[in-house]
């Protein structure tokens, strides 16, 4: 039915051109319908719906993040949410440099809360943020250095397992803390808001909004093919070999510990981007991204999209994400329940997530449906 | 004659009205106090005060303690006593009788504010000099010395002859000396520098750097020799006390540090035992505190009459009510989880969530008042500088006690050593008859159990509320860590290190930054020594 | 075929809309946006239930213009980017012409930009930092000058304090109250050395150290007073170490601005008897509406314990004046709202009655309390007049030059008065 040619793309390919797919199609649609549609026409898409999509895309690619170190190099980090944190605050400091002189007091140079804290001029490290090529310098680079010293000490050291990740919790934890003291220049508690444009483009029209839509779309696509190469190519199957059993990858002679790092970098680099792509969006990035909770949560949109997949990853995070929305809509005092419920459940009967289950009842089927055959073609034995 | 004898006469009457007109007078002033707002009533009760009437001091007792109250209907002014049953007892001031038991609705306080309390608290100090009690006497002493003036000195020159408690008359003594520092002359004040360079009063420190101050004013030239005889010896006297202060400052701190490491540790124990020994990752572990906490709100409710015992009844119903719920979540989640430590996480995650939200439905989300007993409130003055406040000594003292009691009871006792053959060899266990299953419930029931008691302890120190359980969990995993997973000793050693390692940081740094400081620490040992503290050696290590 | 399928869906689709529309035309929505799960469920939902008993005396007496008044309730969940998204669905999903909801600063200045954006109605009820006042925002809170510096005026005049410990949770509003004390008091002629300053995390519960610090500043022989600013679940343990290492009342008052009598009925009292509190209400006031107010609200919640506390009678003040002026305007229609709540005046439950000022903060009196053994506040001292919200405080550099009038002809929130220019913000 299907030409030989495309079976073997996507054996090759796997499921990265239906989630490509997806997302385009997902993209075009919001995006014509939000703009082309006016308000109160059937088949328009609220601001409202654009900017929740776009949070959930950033969830996503987080989730991809977390799901390539911990569902194919086994490391379970409790702190991704300090990548995806440092990455949206150098959105957000290049953001709060785009304000200028529209602030509150009107500083044409430092930024309200440094006004109001008495700052005489910008302290060192906000030096360049009203760059924007300093700022993809910064989202990439922030996340990547932070995860190359600590990932390069702890595996070297082999701290793993459990330790690893109360580690990663504690790195996590003393960032949120360290971002909350005012002395540090971040806007303390408050954090970094009232955005006013990127790029000379107002943060408040729709065109905007699409745009760092697609952006994110595009972003998440691209996150995805390339966690689907990392792990497809060679590198990938030392990756996932380390997952499996690293003394043994090590009497092999591979060094793991190498493989690691560069994992945990680009994963880490890749939660940058999504906080960089989730600011702008919400309009606002504060150190509550840095709580450990958030982290916990991150592992487990992965738990339950179904760990060691990249598309479960990514299902994982949606569901979660809309879950949350609904709940929180719907029933306001019982929506932990209803959560904590599902965490629950879904670690005990579905131990490979969603994506893990889909495929195990496909099995099923196929299964019932070749013993169906075979006893039919046994019945036919019989009767000849 | 008869002039005499009329004189006599006269003087008899007037001095027999002038009592009887005494106590008129303090009846009269009594009721003028419900006529009273708080600008108008501090000249009314210096004359109350300036009585000499025997019902003065249980006055002025009566509204230091917020107990002086008037009936609305009437306006008599009456102290109160609450009763067992929620009423309060009445006695009348004027008279003395007692009244009718009435409801708070039907009576009004006699209000005060702290200025007020404070000036009737230096009027009770005076009359206090002479009270029966030592404890009192020495109160009042003290109250004079934080704010010494000429009456209250003459007083205490006047008492001091009889007082025959040997503290009372030091202090008496220092208050003397210290008078005679501010108001002396420069013998006076080098002699009274040299009785006092021994105290460390804080009036004392106080005054004599106020005189150093006012002779540093002068250049060296300008001073005369006797000046500079009390420069030198004020310098010396100051340094003294600087130094003592210096050393009580760092066994402060090392208390301090030590009862944050108490608290530390009685939260994390129970995770030693789940986590360290188990190998299941409980984040519900804050939500087993958090459920101990509780649990002594509740026997709070149930006994209200027995506040000061509540904690001994609490102790053993929070180990119950954590333990079992601690077993109920065994059995029913992580039993299935066996060999997946990091799912246990996922699923006692979404426990803990459950939980937190089960106590905003039961209690509501706001917290709960529970009430310190009697014996665990106030401190232990060991001198003017130093005290020990009690919670946090019988803290300290109850989380060793916990410690060891459950070293013991895995040391010795043979479901301890079952619990730790099915950590270390769980088939090699079974093949020796222990049931596996069992022994897990029993573990996680304990170690919930301890979870709870830690629970109760908090409740003593912060808020009962559905969030009480989070801010500990971090802190419990880090010292478990920190300490070495299974090793209960670790825990011990690396709870008191950590509480007192802040607790040193604290006045330096702050505490944001005391706290960063010691998280990147520990990021940076466990790099160091990545299985904590005292790593578990041999196969049970893997 | 297919096309005539389509065509009637969609005619179906858009008929029901028309429908719910013209539904949605009967009542007036009042969002409510606090809270009602994580850190702060414990102060917002209180402030929930009060919008919604409210919203039910107001139907009870018919409504508003005709139309029986909807709550929408949603749950931010303590999550601050929720509140912005939680904002945009109730405006432009849910079409609400109100928002009653926000405590935390962080919270409002996440919402902020989503209300002006969309031009919504906010109405914020609880003491703030100030410097910030939005056209779609009405403050019916405290700015620091209706609570910091007559609370330091009392401390500095009735009780003779001489020495100033300023504690805070380090966090916007206690940075911000701070620094203005900080002028304020130097302006009064007070040292450094006699100030002391410091700052403890959220939920900060080891006090030990910070009381012993305090205790040794107190003891330098001039009365000292603390300020504090102490946010919320830290205070319980803070008070408890005052109160065990004998740091009494009349020793050294601490006076709070986030203790209230809800915060109270959480506490062990003992150790916070004599301290005191600044508010613009307490529940222990006494007058006809207060007692009025105190019976409905514990009709309402169905708990005879429920205390009341100062930014419920700010949500009180708050709705009743957008009744008013939603009656005044005849419609709900924002802009014409927004105009006509200037001036709008209700009484206050404390006696006397608060004024809507053209910079969007109210005139309230303002009273310093002493805790009592049951948890309420007993007024010791009180304003001897109204006291109107200073959207910019005089004391601190940045902000002496800005005052903010949302009337003609400035219509500004941050206008210069050297410069004459409304700075920064597109308004």
């Amino acid at each position: 039915m299907i030409p030989q040619s495309i079976q073997d793309l996507f054996k090759k390919f796997g499921s990265l051109p239906v989630v490509v797919g997806c997302l385009f199609i997902t993209t075009l649609y919001v995006s014509v319908c939000n703009l082309a549609f006016s308000e109160g026409s059937a088949l328009h898409v609220s601001t409202y719906t654009v900017t929740l999509f776009g949070k959930y895309l950033c969830y996503a690619l987080l989730a991809l993040a977390v799901d390539l170190v911990w569902g194919y190099c086994g490391i379970l980090s409790l702190g991704h949410g300090a990548f995806f944190a440092l990455g949206g605050y150098a959105m957000g400091m290049y953001l709060m440099r785009q304000i200028g002189d529209r602030g509150v007091y009107g500083n044409p140079e430092l930024p309200d809360f440094m006004v109001f804290l008495n700052w005489e001029s910008l302290p060192w490290y906000w030096a360049g943020s009203d760059s924007f090529i300093w700022m993809i310098f910064m989202v990439l680079a922030g996340p990547g250095l932070l995860a190359y010293i600590f990932g390069s000490m702890a595996f070297r050291s082999r701290v793993s397992g459990v330790y690893l990740s109360i580690m990663t919790q504690a790195m996590t934890y003393a960032l949120m803390l360290a971002f909350f003291r005012n002395e540090m220049g971040f806007g303390g508690n408050n954090g970094l808001t009232d955005f006013k444009d990127i790029l000379g483009f107002s943060l408040q029209s729709d065109t905007t909004r699409i745009v760092l839509f697609a952006l994110t779309a595009l972003f998440l696509a691209l996150g995805f093919a390339l966690c689907h190469f990392i792990v497809n190519s060679k590198m990938g199957r030392v990756v996932t070999a380390i997952r499996d059993s690293e003394s043994r990858v090590r009497f092999i002679g591979y060094k793991p510990e190498h493989y690691k790092v560069w994992i945990f970098v680009v994963s880490a680099m890749l939660a940058g981007i999504a906080g960089a792509m989730y600011v702008p969006q919400v309009g606002i990035i504060n150190p509550g991204e840095f709580s450990p909770l958030n982290s916990i949560e991150m592992v487990i949109w992965v738990a339950i999209g179904g760990r060691g997949s990249l598309y479960g990853a990514i299902i994982g995070a949606l569901v979660v994400s809309y879950a949350k929305t609904r709940f929180t809509a719907i029933m306001p005092e019982a929506w932990l329940y209803a959560l904590g419920g599902l965490f629950v459940l879904v670690t005990l009967l579905l131990p490979k997530g969603i994506a893990g289950f889909v495929p195990s009842v496909l099995d099923k089927f196929k299964q019932a449906k070749k013993d169906k055959s075979i006893a039919e073609k046994r019945a036919a034995e019989v009767k000849s | 004659m008869l002039r005499t004898f009329c004189l006599i006469f006269t003087m008899l009457i007037s001095a027999l009205s002038a009592t009887a007109s005494a106590a008129e007078d303090f009846d009269a002033l009594i009721n003028q106090l419900p006529h009273k707002n708080l600008r108008n009533i501090t000249p009314l009760l210096e004359k109350i005060a300036a009585q000499d009437d025997e019902r003065v001091r249980f006055v002025l007792t009566e509204i230091v303690n917020g107990d002086l109250y008037y009936l609305k209907s009437n306006k008599q002014v009456v102290s109160i006593r609450k009763t067992p049953d929620g009423d309060y007892q009445l006695t009348a001031i004027i008279g003395e009788q007692a009244l009718e038991n009435q409801s708070k609705s039907a009576m009004k306080k006699i209000r005060t504010s702290n200025r007020i309390r404070s000036d009737i608290r230096g009027l009770l100090a005076q009359l206090d000099l002479t009270h029966k009690k030592e404890a009192v006497r020495l109160a009042a002493v003290k109250q004079i010395l934080d704010d010494p003036n000429s009456e209250s000195i003459a007083l205490i020159k006047k008492h001091l002859k009889t007082e025959k408690s040997e503290d009372v008359v030091q202090l008496m003594e220092t208050a003397m000396a210290v008078n005679q520092f501010k108001t002396g002359s420069v013998q006076e004040k080098t002699s009274a520098t040299k009785a006092l360079k021994n105290s460390l009063e804080p009036s004392v420190r106080n005054a004599m750097v106020q005189e150093l101050n006012r002779l540093s004013e002068y250049k060296n030239s300008e001073l005369s020799e006797d000046d500079k005889a009390l420069k030198a010896a004020l310098t010396k006297a100051i340094d003294s006390i600087k130094q003592k202060r210096s050393i009580y400052e760092f066994i402060e701190n090392l208390f301090f540090g030590l009862s944050l490491g108490s608290v530390l540790l009685l939260a994390a124990i129970g995770l030693a035992i789940t986590f360290g020994v188990m190998g299941v990752i409980n984040m519900a572990h804050g939500e087993m505190i958090m459920l101990g906490a509780y649990t002594t709100y509740v026997v709070q409710q149930l006994f209200p009459q027995w506040i000061d015992y509540s904690l001994f009844i609490a102790i053993p119903a929070a180990f119950i009510v954590s333990g079992s719920v601690g077993i109920l979540i065994e059995r029913g989640v992580i039993r299935f989880l066996k060999g997946r430590p990091l799912e246990t996480l996922l699923a006692t995650f979404g426990i803990s969530l459950i939980l937190q939200q089960l106590v905003r439905t039961i209690f509501s989300p706001l917290n709960r008042t529970v009430a310190a007993p009697e014996w665990m409130s106030g401190s232990w003055q060991i001198n003017p500088i130093f005290s020990i406040t009690y919670n946090r000594l019988y803290i300290v003292i109850f989380a060793l006690a916990v410690f060891f009691a459950l070293l013991a009871f895995m040391k010795r006792s043979s479901l301890g050593l079952h619990v730790r053959a099915v950590a270390q060899n769980r088939e090699m266990a079974r093949a020796l008859s222990v049931r596996s299953d069992r022994v897990d419930a029993i573990t996680f029931g304990l170690g919930s159990g301890i979870a709870g008691i830690a629970g109760v302890v908090l409740s003593q120190l912060t808020n009962v509320g559905p969030n009480l359980g989070q801010s500990y969990i971090i802190d419990s995993f880090l010292v478990v860590v920190f300490g070495g997973v299974g090793n209960l000793w670790g825990t011990l050693v690396a709870a008191m290190s950590l509480g007192s390692f802040n607790k040193f940081l604290e006045p330096l740094t702050g505490s944001v930054l005391a706290n960063i400081i010691v998280l990147v620490g520990l990021v940076l040992f466990i790099q160091k020594r990545p299985k904590g503290l005292f790593p578990q050696k041999g196969r049970a290590a893997e | 075929m297919k096309l005539k399928k389509l065509i009637a869906a969609s005619s179906i689709i858009a008929t029901s809309m028309v429908a719910q529309m013209a539904y949605a035309a009967e009542t007036i929505k009042v969002g409510v946006l606090h809270s009602l799960s994580g850190t702060m469920a414990i102060s917002e939902t209180t402030l929930k239930d009060t919008v919604l008993m409210m919203i039910e005396e107001q139907n009870k007496k018919g409504g508003l213009l005709g139309k029986k008044l909807e709550p929408v309730v949603v749950d931010p969940a303590s999550n601050w980017p929720l509140f912005a998204e939680k904002t945009r669905e109730l405006l432009s999903k849910e079409k609400v012409d109100v928002i009653f909801g926000c405590w935390t600063s962080v919270s409002r200045k996440s919402v902020l930009p989503v209300i002006e954006e969309l031009n919504g109605l906010l109405f914020y009820p609880v003491q703030y930092e100030g410097e910030e006042s939005s056209k779609n925002v009405f403050y019916t809170g405290a700015a620091p000058n209706q609570q910091a510096i007559p609370a330091v005026d009392y401390l500095m005049n009735d009780i003779g304090a001489e020495r100033w410990v300023l504690l805070g949770t380090d966090y916007v509003y206690p940075r911000t109250t701070n620094k203005i004390l900080e002028a304020y008091l130097k302006a009064k002629g007070v040292q450094d050395k006699d100030i002391m300053i410091n700052y403890t995390p959220f939920g900060h519960s080891d006090w030990q150290s910070i009381v012993a610090e305090v205790k040794k500043f107190g003891s330098a022989g001039k009365k000292t007073a603390v300020v504090s600013t102490v946010n919320g679940d830290a205070n319980v343990p803070f008070y408890k170490e005052l109160g065990n290492q004998g740091i009494s009342a009349e020793d050294i008052p601490v006076v709070a601005f986030s203790v209230g009598e809800e915060e109270l009925s959480g506490f062990d009292t003992s150790p916070l008897v004599g301290h005191l509190a600044a508010w613009n209400y307490f529940q222990s006031v006494e007058s006809e509406e207060n007692e009025k107010f105190i019976a409905q609200w514990k009709k309402f919640i169905g708990d005879d314990k429920r205390v009341t506390n100062d930014p419920m009678e700010a949500t009180y003040i708050g709705f009743k004046m957008w009744a008013k002026a939603v009656e005044k305007a005849g419609t709900t229609e924002v802009d014409a709202v927004e105009q006509a709540m200037i001036g709008i005046t209700v009484p206050n439950l404390t006696g006397g009655t608060a004024v809507m000022n053209a910079n969007h903060h109210l005139s309230k009196p303002v009273l310093i309390g002493e805790i009592q053994e049951n948890g309420q506040l007993e007024v010791v001292w009180e304003t001897p007049d109204t006291v109107i919200g200073d959207a910019w405080s005089d004391f601190l550099p940045s902000s002496k030059n800005l005052i903010a009038d949302w009337t003609k002809p400035v219509n500004c929130g941050n206008f210069d008065i050297t410069s004459a220019k409304c700075s920064g913000q597109n308004f």
